[in-house]
């Protein structure tokens, strides 16, 4: 019998946490910090057994892999699969989890429960992107929400319980269309299987409905009701507010899996939701999301400039990244997805390190506030060292992994609209703004306020922390072939179902480049 | 060997910057320059034996998306050669000068280090810079270019504990950026229209898209013509050309070995290196041309004029970089790349020596800046006084006019040479405005060389008497590289003249210029909008007409840019009127007499002149007040912009929105549901958990059955 590696993966963290909940018992001292080392024991193993998945996967293949498939409650059928699109967000998650773990390290107030809320979630996170079962997929999306819902709400700052409703109101309200979405294709498909929902073409004639005409029919209703979920997820403008709040008031550990991870969710759903099983309405769709795509990156750009918060600032860039992925996404082309994916991955680095960085003032000096900070290179020019690196790259230099994503979703962007990458190439200005104006007023300067004369530099952890992040941050600006060449052929295969349907539909894939020869 | 050329400074710059606990400040600085200083020898070895032949080198593989393929790869051709000589040249110099300029630097308080740093930066920015000119495609070279950046953020802002200093990096970076944001939708536009970001590939289809037109915007519009115009704004932004500009007057917050190597010998040069490395394009796209001669033209009569006033020395400075980049991009812009490319040799002879001399200056002036402090030191520092008058008569171009035709070659410093050859080559391109803004410009130029060296050198010394006092020769580090580069700055025009713009310019650069498709012959072919073709032999043609006549309207211009189509303009710039020919000159000769007599013969002059055009003084002491426009323009409004939306926009609409919704449902929804809400986090969690069995429940029946 094969395996079912993905299984372990996913169920591990849980694992290890129910193991938690058994085995140490009280607050002592003794408790806490077995469950630190705990957490992070079996968030490494969970890493170094991912790793395997990594091994056994043939990037060259678009199909599903390492596939499982079997009974489950009540006739649901448990099924789990990885192709190109999704390995890499299980990678980036059981990367990042131990740095997560580590992250926490100074946490004190309840620690076991913390440790467990983050092993469950990990469960969670794997499970979304692994699921090949629909059901399943939307009880590990929605159930994601609950461990993050505890994070911010009891471990988090002033106003948690305010930012954790936000959080969670905001999404599940996104969520219940999309439950009703599901149920219509289990329905009409009569199954909940992803693979055999990725075949099933939804129907996309034109129905009049109260005297208002739906063009592209139950696709786009079915299409509205998943943007619902996932862009509330991502967040893509106007649905975003909930994310500054939360970051603010989340731990930095919680921020790191909500700007890495989390997000990324949203993105996850529209390549293997929106996309593939509703191309008429995607297609139909698509200007309504990049108008949206280049609103978000601009004008939460402009916000970023204003804020007072580091937090706030960098949750605001972060809207501003996704608002790439949105637009690559539904560019339909190969640099737009492919970009999109790379972008995703490259802000789980970079946008995580930055909350890192954030995080590691934060415990210094118990403020977020930009104007308490300044000339810190005096006093820690390590960390000066470690922001400027994610600083350029949240600004998208080359060599940085940030570039990579936002020039392949530009130049996919270019290929479908001039506008909108016309539009979206200003967030390659505006971003260089809100950063460098961020560290200038953080970093540079002379160490002139008495609170801060004693500050030190990062310590041993710290700085260990920070070394996967450089790392990726660096390897794949260098060397971006090693995620291209992962997800290049079920991306390709995606666009070629895409494309293909659209001819079908009678709908032209409108990708040609405008351009004509000859006078 | 061009591995050795382009990695040796980064792996020095890696382990000198990260690595100088273990082997020692001075060891740091040691290898750094050794490291330069063997890829400036390479590359001179290089250039020595180069041929024309394109060579390009494969390192590794780097962007791979669908068509969207960018590798790693070294392209050598002479256009590369050229600049990897200039480069390397002039950092290997300004690493050895930063020996002696950066030793005690009164900036930083005893004990911290800071030198590794500064050295490790330079080397990193040579780096980046040898990326940029190397690269065989486009994303590569935008790798470069926005490396050269980050390195020019660093070292503006290496003295960070001074707020201005802070903030002139950060304004080099975003203003640069303004300019990437044309690049990079240039390089989309020609990935679309080639389906490839490779140069060899592009230039291949050439004849293809001259016929080519491509939906930008909205509009329909020649290929060519679009992407030669939003690769040129990257190219303004480098090279801080009119209104992308703001940035490098601030750069000079920088340490002056840097305001050498980067804002004039390299960094800035390299929107002129795009532009003649896109040859082909341009060749094809009049009116991109005709803009690039424009603003050129623009630029060098702006910030000449800027810098008749300003008071600090790198400043003016600065601003004549600024002027002598137009002069570049005017040659670039009637197609007379050569002459672009081997003002941009000269220049960065004479204005790295400039800049070293001016950093010599103020190095035994304790760090004084302002000219107005200066004065009589020619005998204090005799070997700078010298290094600095032969870097003033080559930028100011002295020389024997009509030298060429006795000799074959002109006889002058080194601007002299390659700056006529520009003048000329604006003239015989009929682009008429630029010519004579250039002319004018030279004049200018002429003067604020010269009142910068009258007042630093000559007459009687100003300011703080013990400064003076103790004013002295910098150490041989420093002298050094100006002996160098004074070297150049006399004979780098008459050595190189005939390779660059004379009878072996073809040969010498083959097919970098204008592309290996050679559309050179039938240029004139290609012009499919009507123009008449031109003729070839201008010289009588032109001989009839008024030479400053109405030269100043966008029409010449216009008219001027079909220039850019005529790869003649190489061959025809020698036949322009003698008149025209002497321009320069005189405009030169003119400058010097006003300098001497405003600053040695009567210095009063200047003060008089000012409070009589204190309107006019003040407009140009304030550099036509650009940055206050932008800031009132772009700065401002941006923040309140983004103010009004995070306050307006996400809170008062959309969330006040979204609070209404529930404020409206919530209660009600309370009075339905009772106490259930308690407003206690693990209720909700129960509840969400309740809610959750349910819907699984819901599932598990209706997939049973």
């Amino acid at each position: 019998m094969e395996i079912p590696l993905l299984s372990f993966v996913t169920f591990l963290p849980a694992l290890g946490a129910v193991a938690m909940g058994l085995l140490l018992r009280g607050n002592d001292e003794w408790a806490v910090r077995n469950s630190k080392i705990m957490a992070l024991f079996v968030t490494t193993i969970t890493f170094l057994l991912s790793l395997f998945i990594l091994a056994g996967f043939d990037p060259s293949s678009s199909d599903f892999q390492l596939v499982e498939d079997r009974e489950w409650l009540g006739g649901l059928r448990y099924r789990m699969g990885v192709d190109g699109i999704s390995i890499l967000f299980v990678m980036l998650t059981t990367v990042l989890m131990p740095l997560v773990i580590g992250a926490s390290w100074n946490v004190s107030h309840r620690v076991k429960e913390y440790m467990i809320a983050f092993l469950i979630l990990e469960t969670l996170m794997i499970g979304v992107f692994c699921a090949l079962d629909m059901i399943l997929f939307y009880l590990f999306f929605e159930a994601g929400l609950i461990p993050m819902f505890f994070i911010i709400g009891i471990w988090g700052g002033k106003d948690r319980v305010y930012a954790a409703f936000k959080f969670f109101l905001y999404t599940l309200l996104g969520s219940v269309l999309m439950l009703i979405a599901m149920m219509y294709m289990i329905a009409e498909a009569g199954t909940s299987d992803i693979v055999a929902l990725l075949g099933t073409e939804f129907s996309f004639a034109t129905f009049e409905f109260a005297g208002i005409e739906i063009v592209g029919g139950a696709q786009l209703l079915l299409w509205l009701a998943f943007f619902a979920s996932f862009a509330v997820k991502m967040p893509m403008w106007p649905v975003h507010t909930w994310l500054p709040d939360a970051h603010v008031q989340a731990p930095t550990a919680g921020s790191i899996v909500l700007a890495a991870i989390l997000l990324k969710m949203g993105g996850y759903g529209f390549l293997r939701f929106s996309l593939p099983m509703f191309p008429v309405a995607s297609d139909i769709m698509a200007n309504f999301v990049f108008a949206l795509s280049v609103i978000a990156i601009i004008y939460t750009s402009l916000v970023a400039l204003v804020q007072d918060d580091m937090k706030k600032l960098i949750a605001y860039s972060s809207v501003a990244h996704m608002g790439f992925v949105t637009m690559g996404i539904f560019a339909a082309n190969q640099q737009g997805v492919d970009g999109a994916i790379f972008q995703m991955i490259s802000h789980g680095f970079i946008s995580g390190a930055l909350f890192l960085a954030v995080g590691v003032i934060y415990d210094r000096m118990h403020t977020r506030e930009i104007a308490a900070f300044g000339g810190l290179v005096n006093r820690m020019p390590a960390f000066a060292l470690i922001f400027l690196l994610f600083t350029m790259g949240n600004v998208g230099l080359p060599g940085t992994s940030g570039f990579v994503g936002e020039f392949l979703t530009l130049s996919g962007a270019f290929q479908a609209n001039t506008w909108v990458a016309f539009g979206a190439a200003t967030g390659v200005i505006l971003s260089a703004g809100y950063a460098l104006w961020l560290y200038r007023r953080v970093v540079f300067g002379d160490l002139v306020k008495e609170s801060l004369s004693t500050i030190t530099d990062m310590d041993r952890r710290e700085k260990l922390l920070f070394v996967p992040f450089v790392f990726f941050t660096l390897l794949l600006g260098v060397y971006p072939s090693l995620v291209t060449d992962i997800i290049g052929p079920s991306v390709e295969a995606l666009l070629d179902s895409y494309n293909f349907a659209l001819e079908e539909a009678g709908m032209v894939a409108d990708t040609a480049p405008h351009m004509t020869t000859g006078h | 060997m061009y591995q050795i050329i382009l990695f040796a400074p980064l792996i020095a710059a890696i382990i000198g910057g990260f690595g100088w606990r273990i082997i020692s400040e001075k060891g740091a600085m040691v290898l750094t320059t050794g490291a330069v200083m063997l890829a400036a020898l390479l590359s001179w070895i290089a250039f020595l034996g180069a041929d024309a032949e394109l060579e390009i080198i494969p390192i590794a593989r780097w962007i791979d998306s669908g068509s969207m393929v960018a590798d790693w790869a070294i392209r050598v051709d002479m256009l590369t050669s050229v600049m990897l000589v200039v480069i390397t040249t002039v950092s290997a110099l300004v690493h050895l000068y930063s020996f002696g300029y950066m030793d005690h630097d009164p900036q930083w308080r005893e004990g911290e280090t800071y030198k590794p740093r500064f050295f490790a930066y330079l080397s990193f920015f040579t780096f980046a810079m040898l990326m940029l000119v190397t690269a065989d495609n486009l994303l590569q070279m935008f790798f470069g270019w926005e490396g050269v950046g980050v390195a020019s953020y660093l070292l503006i802002g290496f003295y960070w504990r001074k707020p201005t200093a802070g903030a002139a990096a950060m304004k080099a970076f975003i203003v640069n950026r303004v300019g990437d944001f044309g690049f990079i939708l240039g390089i989309f536009a020609l990935y679309i229209l080639t389906d490839s970001v490779d140069f060899a590939t592009i230039f291949g289809e050439m004849d293809r898209l001259t016929t080519t037109s491509i939906s930008f915007l909205g509009l329909d519009l020649p290929a060519l013509e679009v992407v030669g115009f939003l690769l040129f704004i990257g190219a303004m932004g480098k090279s801080a050309q009119l209104f992308l500009h703001t940035w490098l007057p601030d750069a000079m917050e920088g340490p002056t070995p840097v305001s050498a190597l980067i804002h004039a010998a390299t960094m800035v040069t390299a929107g002129v290196f795009l532009v003649c490395r896109m040859s082909p394009v341009y060749d094809e796209a009049i009116y991109a041309a005709g803009f690039i001669t424009t603003i050129g033209a623009l630029t060098a009569f702006f910030a000449a004029t800027v810098g008749l006033v300003q008071n600090d020395i790198k400043r003016v400075i600065a601003y004549s970089t600024c002027s002598q980049l137009g002069y570049m991009f005017v040659a670039a812009g009637v197609g007379f790349y050569q002459a672009a490319m081997f003002h941009l040799f000269t220049h960065a002879a004479f204005k790295a020596m400039l800049f070293l001399g001016a950093g010599s200056v103020i190095h035994s002036m304790h760090h004084e800046q302002d000219m107005r402090n200066y004065g009589g030191l020619r005998k204090k520092i005799p070997m700078t006084f010298w290094a600095m008058m032969l870097g003033t008569l080559a930028i100011t171009g002295v020389g024997i006019p009509f030298s060429y035709d006795l000799f074959g070659v002109p006889i002058g410093f080194a601007g002299f040479v390659s700056k006529d050859a520009i003048i000329e080559g604006a003239f015989a391109g009929h682009a008429y405005f630029a010519f004579t803004a250039l002319v004018i410009a030279a004049l200018f130029t002429s003067f604020y060389s010269w009142r910068l060296m009258f007042l630093t050198f000559y007459g009687k010394p100003r300011g703080d008497a013990h400064t003076h006092d103790h004013a002295h020769e910098s150490p041989w580090v420093m002298t050094v590289p100006l002996g160098v580069l004074a070297i150049g700055a006399v004979f780098a025009g008459m050595v190189y003249y005939n390779s660059f713009v004379g009878h072996d310019a073809e040969e010498f650069f083959g097919d970098a210029i204008g592309g290996p498709a050679v559309m050179a012959a039938d240029g004139h072919g290609v012009v499919a909008d009507g123009h008449e073709p031109m003729v070839d032999s201008h010289g009588e043609e032109i001989e009839g007409e008024d030479l400053l006549a109405d030269g100043s309207n966008a029409v010449d211009t216009a008219h001027g840019s079909e220039g850019a189509h005529d790869e003649s303009v190489l061959h025809s710039y020698h036949d322009v009127p003698w008149l025209v020919a002497l321009s320069p000159f005189i405009a030169m000769l003119v400058g010097l007499l006003t300098a001497w007599m405003f600053y040695i013969r009567n210095p009063q002059t200047p003060a008089r002149l000012a409070s009589a055009m204190p309107g006019l003084y003040r407009f140009l002491l304030n550099k036509w007040y650009f940055d206050e426009i932008y800031d009132v323009l772009f700065v401002r409004s941006a923040k309140w912009l983004g103010r009004f939306l995070w306050r307006k926009g996400d809170g008062r609409v959309i969330d006040g929105g979204i609070n209404g919704l529930a404020m409206g449902i919530v209660p009600f929804l309370t009075r339905i549901s009772g106490r259930a809400q308690s407003g206690y986090v693990f209720h909700y969690a129960f509840a969400m958990i309740a809610g959750l069995v349910a819907i699984i429940t819901w599932f598990a029946i209706r997939g049973a059955s």
